[in-house]
């Protein structure tokens, strides 16, 4: 099993940060790979459980299940159904935790997967620092960071 | 309930902020609250359930127990076990996390108490500000490399030299050389310490150094290897020792048969509550050397045969109770019944005396003609032949020790009879620094704190008479260890 951790800090506090990443419809507004993203059967997109489908910039789709969701903890879980990367079993998790000093976030994306061993450097390498580097630092340029 | 949660980020690597906060005994070197800190028992700090007691700067007493450590983690847990600040069951948590963008580290400090009704607000701002952020700041300043706020050590020494008596030898030879001597123990300089000694070992690497076998000092000096005792004072950059805590050492330089001593700090370790001083100066460095000799000359393997000579001595009984506890099957090689009783109660399974049938005929009759695999020989030219054959093919021959005399010339050749191995390890090179020295005595105080080894107290005497000591040493006459005290009225 692949694992990647991407860490960053973000400059607002984390109930500012949260109100944007919390919702799981709202990538397209603060992520720079995504072009569309909607919610399968009209669910609330805060319903642990709900389906969100993706159209990439690329054009590519994706589909991930939101597994859990808690406005306590700053901490956002999902897993792919499916999509263009050839991973199985891929479940990642964004967290936020307030960083005291400062009034800054810390801000934490980790996933782990499964993949054919020649497959795994890029795999890693694309996620970690295409995907969620790419959404921290479009975060950071919004934030501050 | 009162919940208290800091956070920072501090700009290096996840490795560096850990390396300094896992010490849970380390925080009085960095610390500004802390003033003093050490590990009841004197175990490990990093062992799970290790409690530390703090003094800290503004004179409380604070004992706090590691309640888990996790490397993987990079965190800790701890709680307040007793403390004369009203903090009630007090829990808390330091977590580092790595900050991938741009190497750097995030680290949170968080705990939940209870405090005396109305005090809430006090003392959370006492643990989030004294004490949470505080230790961010000097870390910040620790690690970021910006230095300058680090709490300057507690002691500066002042005053002259203080007089003490050494026995010291002004040429190689006999015991006869051995005489008292005034001796000045200098302030300490930056690295150094001064201690007061309260017990000392004799070994016999005394005896070698005393006859010139070993070159590990030069006459004139003081011999000794090892002491226990207590702080005076300390020299500048010192950080973990201070005044008034007991201590101990065992390696060189030669100079220990002394009742005051300036010394290199690096080289003094504190000492656990459950270790008395006579203890201390009768097992650290036999207790070394055990160590080095089981765990690093040879990796001793259970289920090995292992011959050890001299197995009531000081560093045999040490041996036998070790090997036995590692699961090797002992014999000791002595001369008397009454060796022979405690070799047995150290563990050996077998003890050869002197009769009709070699030494190396007994071995192989003990061992269905196999012979011993490892040998520890401190005997020397009286026992050198007869262990290269009472080895097992491709054993393993450590010869520590030459007390009945040097071995002399041996054609390597005759080894190949059974492709012997032969190591004459020195205790210097395996101690010469603090590195070696902290990973020997940790092993050493955990077999001592789990009672594998015992160790036992032989004769005293006074300082002044060490050369009784030695003859006694040469002629064979101890058992268990030998120690020199420092008379009362000594300076």
């Amino acid at each position: 099993m692949a694992e990647v951790y991407t860490s960053s800090v973000i400059g607002a506090p984390a109930e500012r940060v949260w109100a944007v990443i919390r919702d799981f419809n709202g990538l397209p507004e603060w992520h720079p790979a995504i072009a569309e993203s909607r919610i399968e059967g009209g669910a609330p997109p805060d319903q642990v459980g709900c389906v969100r489908a993706f159209r990439l910039k690329d054009g590519g789709h994706i589909r991930e299940r939101l597994l859990a969701l808690s406005d306590y903890d700053y901490s956002c879980t999902y897993a792919i159904l499916e999509s263009p990367m050839g991973v199985e079993n891929y479940v990642a998790t964004l967290k936020l935790t307030p960083i005291t000093d400062g009034g800054r976030s810390f801000a934490e994306w980790s996933a782990a997967f499964d993949c054919p061993p020649e497959r795994e450097a890029e795999l890693v390498a694309t996620i970690g620092q295409g995907v969620f580097q790419g959404g921290f630092d479009s975060l950071k340029s919004r934030f501050g960071g | 309930m009162v919940s208290v949660r800091r956070s920072t980020v501090i700009d290096a690597p996840i490795a560096a902020v850990w390396e300094v906060l896992r010490d849970f005994n380390g925080h009085d070197r960095w610390h500004p609250a802390v003033d003093r800190s050490r590990v009841e028992g004197g175990g490990r700090s990093d062992r799970v359930g290790a409690v530390r007691d703090f003094v800290l700067t503004g004179g409380e007493r604070l004992r706090e127990r590691l309640l888990a450590l996790s490397d993987k983690e990079h965190s800790f847990r701890y709680s307040i076990v007793e403390s004369e600040i009203p903090l009630q069951n007090y829990v808390a948590e330091v977590s580092l996390k790595p900050v991938t963008d741009g190497d750097r580290t995030f680290w949170s400090w968080s705990s939940r108490f209870e405090t005396p009704a109305g005090r809430e607000r006090e003392l959370a701002a006492l643990v989030a500000e004294g004490v949470y952020e505080a230790g961010f700041e000097a870390i910040r300043d620790r690690v970021e490399g910006r230095g300058g706020t680090l709490p300057a050590p507690a002691v500066a020494p002042a005053g002259d030299a203080i007089e003490g008596l050494a026995m010291v030898i002004d040429r190689h030879g006999g015991p006869e050389e051995l005489h008292p001597a005034r001796v000045a123990a200098t302030v300490p300089g930056p690295g150094q310490v001064r201690l007061r000694q309260t017990a000392i070992g004799v070994n016999f690497i005394d005896v070698y150094c005393r006859t010139g076998c070993f070159d590990l000092m030069t006459p004139p000096g003081a011999l000794g290897m090892e002491a226990a005792g207590v702080v005076i004072d300390v020299g500048p950059s010192v950080r973990h020792l201070s005044p008034g805590q007991r201590v101990a050492y065992a390696c060189p330089p030669v100079g220990a048969y002394a009742t005051r001593r300036t010394m290199d700090a690096a080289l003094v370790l504190p000492l656990p509550d459950g270790i008395d001083d006579e203890t201390a100066a009768a097992g650290l460095l036999k207790g070394m050397t055990a160590e080095f000799l089981l765990h690093r000359v040879h990796r001793l393997q259970g289920g090995e045969t292992v011959l050890v000579y001299a197995p009531a001595g000081g560093v045999g009984r040490l041996l036998c109770q070790w090997a036995k506890h590692l699961g090797a099957t002992v014999i000791g090689a002595t001369s008397s019944e009454a060796k022979a009783r405690i070799a047995r109660a150290a563990g050996a399974d077998h003890v050869i005396l002197p009769g009709r049938e070699s030494l190396e005929a007994q071995v192989r009759a003990l061992t269905g003609g196999r012979g011993a695999e490892v040998i520890y020989d401190a005997v020397g030219r009286d026992s050198f032949a007869h262990s290269v054959a009472a080895l097992a093919d491709c054993g393993h021959l450590v010869s520590f020790g030459q007390a009945s005399g040097p071995i002399g010339a041996w054609d390597i050749g005759a080894l190949a009879s059974n492709s012997a191995t032969i190591s004459r390890p020195n205790f210097g090179h395996y101690t010469d620094t603090p590195e070696k020295v902290a990973a020997i005595t940790g092993r050493l105080f955990e077999a001592i704190e789990r009672r594998i080894l015992s160790v036992e107290v032989g004769r005293r005497y006074p300082l002044t008479e060490a050369a009784a000591a030695h003859r006694a040493l040469e002629g064979r006459e101890t058992t268990a260890s030998t120690i020199l005290i420092p008379e009362e009225d000594s300076p």
